[in-house]
């Protein structure tokens, strides 16, 4: 080890050390390293499947209606998501202008989740409710009329285009597919659920069995449904499923 | 390759005994002070995951002996804000709000507040200047003209229950029919007519004539025989030359015959007692404020 001259190359009973052994063998070494690599992503992502904190049980979270669904659609269709984020973090600043932070229960049904990370418009997590129908027609239709220093494109025709609703029988039970609780009676009535919602004389008993708190009204005003009824529905359901007067939040999460 | 290693001549640093064309490798050791603190940060990444939340367990993660979380931190956060000005903040909520102008120190904290309060929430519709949105039935809030009420007591109400929205019981509610269902379109024009006159507007004065009986008929239980309005049904005042919708011929054929009104959401909940009544001080304060009269 010590000795300062150039000596013979190493005979064949020169044994390995540990790491040489790695070292030297290719499919040895990108093994070891997989396994390696794979303990940060079993420690950070597989107890997620058994821990009964991941998602905290919360009242009030149901699936969308399809109404809404078809909204939360043409939400994802139109990129409305590189722009607005649905995720109130828990900081002061975003609660007091946002309001409560989010709930992991709150996108619990949402395939994908619309939690975002770029704010070029105000986060949507609580939009709901906080403006009229009226507005979000207006403001959809031209966003600068209501809200001058406003940098969003316009939507008018949203409100010229029919929803199409052909579809929505197979979205619900895609949903369902993927996990999202929808029973075999909301799948059934998606077709005529869609319609009845925005009909405030229409049969809604059975809606709201099944989708209890929906709104029922003509968002956007027109007698036709169009791809404005299904989007402003869809606004005006965001963060208010949770009655947080008498949510309790678990402090240790 | 060899596998023998030496101490070079030149740098007197032990060689990996890995040799290519002879060109050899250096074994030179890491700096002491990296290596150290690489051996810090295991130990601090050590201390931390037992300080605070880390490691899951079955039904759920170690909780850190700190007691620190996200939520708990944000509580804090709110609370010690909320604690600085609690004196004031108090006070604004028990106080009559008829009197608050008299109280120097915390109408200024209300109105300072309330203007914050109104960027956030009422800004989207009323305008960040609280002008509204001319002719489209968003209120300019500068002025003197006042649906519901202009003292700041009818305005906190209007902010804490909102107008016409089915999520509050105590809304403010009226709905102006849609007298297109009701009577001719000839009728109608000469109601567009009359309303014009009412505001001193230029209008066709025969059609006016025609148009004056229909108004007692129709339109007088709420907007009053004189045009003056009736602010206990939130019917606006046609007398002056403020038009929620407009006062062209177009505008007002469409206000009669299809009616027009808009939706206020509540804010009490969403804002709290403190902050409906700032942002009252504040838009009472824009310059259409009302006081009570009389005494």
């Amino acid at each position: 080890m010590t000795d300062t001259t150039q000596t013979p190359a190493p005979t064949a009973d020169d044994k390995p050390t540990f790491h040489q052994r790695f070292e030297r063998n290719a499919t040895l070494l990108m093994v070891s390293s997989l396994l390696v690599v794979s303990i940060g992503g079993i420690v950070e992502i597989a107890p997620l499947f058994w821990l009964e904190n991941t998602i905290e049980e919360v009242e009030g979270v149901r699936p969308y209606s399809p109404l809404e669904l078809a909204g939360r659609d043409i939400y994802i269709r139109e990129g409305c998501y590189v722009c607005h984020s649905q995720m109130i973090r828990p900081m002061r600043d975003e609660v007091e202008r946002y309001g409560h932070y989010s709930l992991a229960a709150e996108s619990m049904y949402d395939h994908p989740f619309q939690w975002g990370s770029k704010r070029t418009g105000p986060d949507l997590a609580r939009v709901g409710g906080r403006y009229s129908d009226e507005w979000h027609v207006d403001h959809l239709i031209d966003p600068q009329s209501v809200v001058p220093e406003s940098v969003m494109p316009k939507y008018a025709f949203l409100a010229d285009t029919a929803l199409d609703t052909s579809m929505i029988e197979a979205t619900v039970s895609t949903h369902a597919f993927v996990g999202v609780p929808y029973t075999d009676e909301m799948i059934e009535a998606a077709a005529s659920d869609i319609r009845v919602q925005v009909d405030p004389f229409g049969d809604i008993d059975g809606l709201l069995e099944r989708y209890p708190g929906a709104q029922v009204r003509n968002f956007d005003g027109l007698p036709a449904l169009t791809e404005m009824d299904a989007l402003v529905a869809y606004l005006q359901i965001l963060g208010t499923m949770v009655d947080f007067s008498t949510f309790e939040p678990d402090a240790s999460r | 390759m060899s596998d023998e290693k030496r101490i070079d001549d030149a740098t007197g640093t032990e060689t990996t005994g890995h040799t290519w064309d002879g060109i050899e490798e250096l074994n030179t050791p890491l700096p002491r002070w990296w290596l150290w603190t690489f051996y810090a940060t295991i130990v601090w990444g050590v201390i931390y995951t037992i300080l605070f939340p880390a490691w899951p367990l079955v039904s759920g993660a170690t909780s850190g002996v700190l007691g620190w979380s996200t939520r708990g931190d944000v509580a804090a956060d709110i609370e010690a804000v909320n604690l600085s000005n609690a004196e004031l903040r108090d006070s604004l909520v028990s106080i009559d709000l008829a009197v608050l102008e008299e109280n120097e120190p915390l109408h200024r904290f209300a109105v300072s507040a309330g203007a914050s309060v109104f960027a956030n929430n009422c800004s989207q519709c009323h305008g960040a200047g609280a002008a509204g949105v001319q002719a489209a039935g968003y209120p300019n809030l500068l002025d003197d003209d006042w649906l519901w009420g202009g003292q700041i007591t009818d305005i906190a109400d209007t902010v804490r229950h909102g107008i016409r929205n089915e999520d509050d019981p105590d809304a403010r509610w009226s709905e102006m029919p849609a007298f297109g269902d009701m009577l001719e379109r000839e009728e109608i024009a000469a109601l567009v007519a009359h309303v014009q006159a009412l505001g001193g507007l230029e209008h066709d004065t025969t059609l006016a004539a025609t148009g004056s009986e229909l108004y007692l008929d129709n339109c007088a239980s709420c907007h009053a025989d004189n045009g003056l309005g009736d602010r206990t049904v939130g019917a606006p005042n046609l007398t002056d030359a403020i038009w929620l919708y407009g006062s062209s011929d177009e505008a007002l054929t469409e206000t009669i015959a299809n009616a027009r009104f808009g939706v206020m959401p509540p804010w009490g909940e969403r804002l709290g007692e403190a902050q409906v009544r700032a942002v009252s001080a504040y838009v009472h304060g824009l310059g259409g404020g009302e006081r009570p009269v009389g005494e």
